[in-house]
């Protein structure tokens, strides 16, 4: 017995050394919806700078419940902290929160009808009928009319959402809530709401599994997901009449006219945006970094590693279709980094 | 052979054949759970998977090297919480106690073992989590470890119970005390079961997914020291399955087979060795 | 009468202290002390937990109160929570796990502790109970892949198309759902029906089998009329244990129902179990009302798979006394 006791202390303690030796380890959490391009990034900027960034990619909710209970470093989000949030952060922690965008992306609506392999068009109608359960057919005249000369089945449509927690979900509602006044009533945006009908998958990663997997079926994910997953997602009308794709350009022009308004926050919704050919259900996703760090060298890298994501980082997101940060953003942002102390 | 006794004959037939059915549907579950992880999860197994770290979302390669490593400090740790409460617990269940003080011992044990496994980590949450302000692999090993000490505490207890009188009374009659007894005598005859339980103790937690939920969360590197993140094997199963990348299909697979296949074995070699018989050895 | 050290009584002060002392010197009153701490530290723990449950859902039991166990209502945002919608999913998926499970497990237990020869029985009895150690994280798997496509594709169309005026198999045939659900968790407690319907089916008298033999009834009539109804209540208590493992299981049931706050009469619908919600919203779970929230369900789980262990335990307590009072009739 003594002899076992005594390998368990001997094994115990050089494991103990031998695992605390390696380098700095920096926990995040959050929003699905960058996930790609995050993972990507701290892959690299391990390889160029050896801290290591360990982001659990467990929706925007958690993101920012877990910064302000102080459980991780830094958050994630794509849905702003409302101010009520801001506060409770404040409370908690005696310091406030920064948001710092980092990539511009889209949510487009995916789906998987049998033998609808191309692009349908969505009017802000079709979209809030079908997830307020008014519109429960494929080929109801609100979807029909818009895609003249496709064959859309009889068949019921399947509605996906999100379960947990979602900046997505955030963005999603946002816009049914701009364009629909009964979905503002009676759903409103959050990142968790009353779904009034349809399944709940978890993370972008869970929604476009099952949207995969079930016929029928529409859902909300990130581009990236749809286009890694090579599952088929609609144009969209947008405020000033024309029908968008989502793309480089089109969240681009989205996010132009937030350039001149940017609030000192960095908050800012740009769904419906006005502009021809703006999408209008772009979004920024932001890092939520607390104001104070107790440990410097924490705060040393976080501050490093932001400052390299909105400049030289920039360069690979449009690979995994993100969109660039706009230039004077990225001057607002870096002027604003100074303020993590 | 009257008609009435026929049809009883024949009903007596058909229902009996009914429950070698129900039978055989029972146990073929069990080879059919094995057939299919060795089919999907053994061509994915391969050295990279034992060795790699994950690669970044929705690139192929990588493995689950942080997993396994993970995995194990968990399970280690947890060993270290629950083995000795519910090791010396079982003592002075078998040995010293009264009736009522083990009665409320037992019962609370019994308890324990019945709460389900999220509330595990719910109260690991509240206890480990949420005081120091992180997630860790200490937080996670303690709702696994909360969860052994039942298993090894009822065992302990029954094992030692069944080394007989004799065995005790005669070392006590050569002079030695109480507790010397115990250790030096009525464990090592029990050792054989009590090692075992602690082995079917840790096959039932290292498949437990949901305490970890919330506990160590989950880690894309190696996690250093006991106080950060960890990834572990049912929670790397658990995400990569609900994803819609094929690669994470085939490494869910594999990882599957490999948890499968530790814990079904750690259970055939215990029970192996239970059923040869645990009591005194003959000398 | 068996201490290591020889009491010398002196004729010193007290005399219980001097006693308590030797002993201690003795080592024998360390280890029990140093034992029962660790026997009283199973206590604590136990006692620590309920008190963390019942502290931590004081927001949402001071404002609800009662109503929390009847209202639908699932709402995050506007902080309107009801646990109705989890307790009814967690019930459904467990009715028709056992539905499922308990024909099939006792009748397999009836094979194995009646029929079976012991060569036979005993190989099966090892690979039930190796059935039974398979992490849920593994039925996950299994249900996702496995079961989902196949309900969706078959199984469901079928009920639909056969049973479909029963409100029981009504609406789309999404794959996840109650019934999904109830199937992957039959598999997984059908093990424990089996293996203590068995051993309480074993424990039964064999007089009373070749009595029932011995007045001419078939192998089935004695088992089925004599031998059951005697071992009933341990039967029950298996299926009690298996209950609250179902009510209880977490992981394999949030990867096929669906995760979404329903009640509906349809078995084919998409629900919400309490352990998965739990799962899936702790960890995100905004506003301390919602936590709490979600901690009161913990409760309510707990308290649920109490009552059922309780009652499990005290039919199996009520099955080994018959036992043994009859066995010298």
């Amino acid at each position: 017995m003594k002899r076992i006791a005594g390998m368990l202390v001997v094994v115990l303690a050089l494991g103990g050394i031998v695992w605390a030796q390696s380098s700095l380890l920096i926990n995040g959490a959050g929003a699905t919806f960058p996930a790609p391009i995050y993972s990507k990034w701290f892959d690299e900027y391990h390889k160029a700078n050896g801290s290591q960034f360990n982001y659990q990619s467990v929706g925007s909710g958690a993101g920012i419940k877990q910064v302000t209970e102080g459980t991780v470093d830094f958050g994630a989000s794509d849905g702003p902290m409302n101010d009520d949030q801001i506060k409770a952060y404040r409370t908690k922690n005696g310091a406030g929160i920064l948001h710092f965008p980092t990539v511009l992306g889209a949510v487009v609506p995916t789906y998987n009808i049998p033998g609808v392999n191309g692009a349908l068009s969505f009017t802000p109608e079709a979209l809030s009928g079908i997830f307020l359960g008014r519109i429960s057919k494929w080929n109801d005249p609100a979807i029909a009319g818009a895609n003249k000369g496709v064959n859309l089945p009889g068949n019921d449509i399947v509605v996906i959402h999100r379960s947990d927690g979602s900046g997505t979900t955030y963005i999603w509602t946002d816009y049914l809530s701009k364009v629909n006044s009964d979905w503002k009533d009676k759903v409103g945006k959050g990142a968790s709401v009353n779904w009034p009908v349809g399944l709940g998958g978890k993370g972008n990663e869970g929604v476009t599994g099952l949207i995969k997997q079930t016929p029928n079926a529409i859902g909300y994910v990130e581009l990236i997901y749809a286009a890694q997953n090579k599952v088929p997602y609609g144009i969209v009308k947008n405020a000033s009449g024309s029908f968008v794709k989502a793309d480089l350009a089109s969240v681009t022009e989205a996010a132009a006219g937030a350039v001149k308004t940017m609030p000192e926050d960095f908050r800012v919704s740009i769904t419906n945006a006005p502009g021809k050919t703006a999408y209008p259900i772009s979004s920024f996703t932001w890092l939520l970094i607390p104001e104070k760090f107790k440990d410097t060298t924490k705060r040393d890298a976080i501050k490093g590693f932001v400052k390299w994501a909105i400049t030289d980082g920039q360069a690979d997101v449009e690979s995994l279709s993100y969109a660039k940060l706009p230039k004077e953003i990225v001057e607002k942002e870096l002027k604003a980094i100074n303020k993590i102390q | 052979m009257t008609a009435r006794l026929r049809w009883r004959k024949l009903v007596s037939a058909f229902m009996l054949t009914m429950t070698g059915i129900c039978a055989a549907v029972a146990v073929s579950v069990l080879f059919f759970i094995l057939g299919y992880f060795v089919y999907n999860g053994g061509v994915s197994i391969n050295w990279d998977f034992f060795t790699k770290l994950p690669v970044p979302v929705g690139e192929t390669g990588g493995g689950m090297a942080n997993a396994i490593v993970g995995s194990a400090k968990l399970l280690l740790l947890a060993s270290l919480i629950g083995v000795p409460i519910g090791f010396f617990g079982g003592i002075y269940l078998a040995e010293f106690s009264g009736n009522k003080v083990a009665f409320v011992v037992r019962y609370a044990a019994d308890l324990l073992n019945g709460v389900p496994s999220i509330v595990i980590g719910i109260f690991a949450f509240a206890l480990v989590v949420h005081p120091f302000k992180r997630f860790s692999t200490i937080a996670g090993a303690f709702a696994l470890g909360l969860m052994m000490i039942p298993i090894t505490l009822r065992n302990t207890e029954e094992f030692l119970h069944g080394v007989p009188r004799a065995l005790r009374e005669g070392s006590m009659a050569l002079g030695a005390g109480k507790w010397t007894t115990i250790m030096r005598v009525v464990v090592p005859a029990a050792y054989r079961g009590i090692m075992t339980a602690i082995l079917l103790a840790l096959a039932r937690v290292a498949g437990e997914t949901a305490p970890l939920l919330f506990t160590a969360l989950g880690n894309q590197y190696w996690s250093p020291g006991w106080n950060q993140p960890t990834a572990s094997l049912p929670v790397v199963i658990y995400n990569y399955a609900l994803s819609p990348y094929e690669d994470w299909h085939r490494q869910a697979w594999a990882a599957g087979l490999v948890l499968l296949g530790l814990i079904l074995m750690v259970n055939i070699v215990a029970r192996v060795i239970l059923s040869r018989g645990i009591a005194v050895p003959r000398s | 009468m068996a201490t290591s050290s020889i009491n010398v009584p002196s004729a010193g002060p007290v005399a219980g202290s001097r006693s308590f002392l030797s002993k201690l010197r003795s080592g024998d009153e360390i280890a029990r002390l140093i034992t029962f701490l660790f026997a009283a530290s199973v206590v604590l723990i136990t006692l620590l937990l309920i008190y963390e449950l019942w502290i931590d859902s004081a927001l949402p039991r001071h404002k609800f109160g009662l109503s929390f166990f009847f209202t639908r209502v699932w709402d995050p945002i506007a902080e309107n929570f009801g646990a109705l919608p989890f307790i009814y999913g967690t019930l459904v998926t467990a009715g028709v796990a056992l539905s499922l499970a308990v024909p099939l497990g006792i009748g397999a237990a009836i094979f194995l502790a009646e029929l079976a020869p012991q060569k036979l029985s005993d190989p099966l009895q090892f690979f039930i109970d190796l059935l039974a150690a398979v992490p849920s994280v593994i039925y996950g798997l299994l249900g996702v892949f496995i079961v989902i496509p196949v309900m969706r594709q078959w199984i469901q169309p079928a009920l639909k198309s056969s049973l479909g005026f029963l409100p029981l198999f009504q609406g789309p045939a999404y794959g996840v759902g109650f019934f999904t659900a109830g199937i992957v968790l039959a598999i997984m407690v059908i093990p424990y029906i089996i293996s203590v319907s068995r051993e309480v089916l074993l424990s039964v008298p064999r007089d009373q089998r070749e009595a029932a033999l011995a007045l001419g009834s078939t192998r089935w009539e004695s088992t089925w009329k004599v031998v059951v109804p005697f071992a009933r209540t341990g039967i029950m208590g298996s299926i009690f244990l298996a209950m609250a493992r179902a009510l209880g299981e977490t992981v394999a049931v949030s990867m096929v129902i669906g995760n979404t706050p329903t009640i509906s009469s349809s078995l084919l619908s998409p629900g919400y179990s309490i352990a998965a919600v739990i799962a899936n919203e702790f960890a995100e779970a905004t506003g301390d009302m919602h936590t709490a929230a979600l901690i009161e369900l913990g409760l309510v789980l707990f308290l649920l798979t109490f009552i059922l262990n309780g009652l499990a335990r005290l039919l199996m307590l009520l099955t080994t006394q018959r036992g043994s009072g009859t066995a010298q009739a």
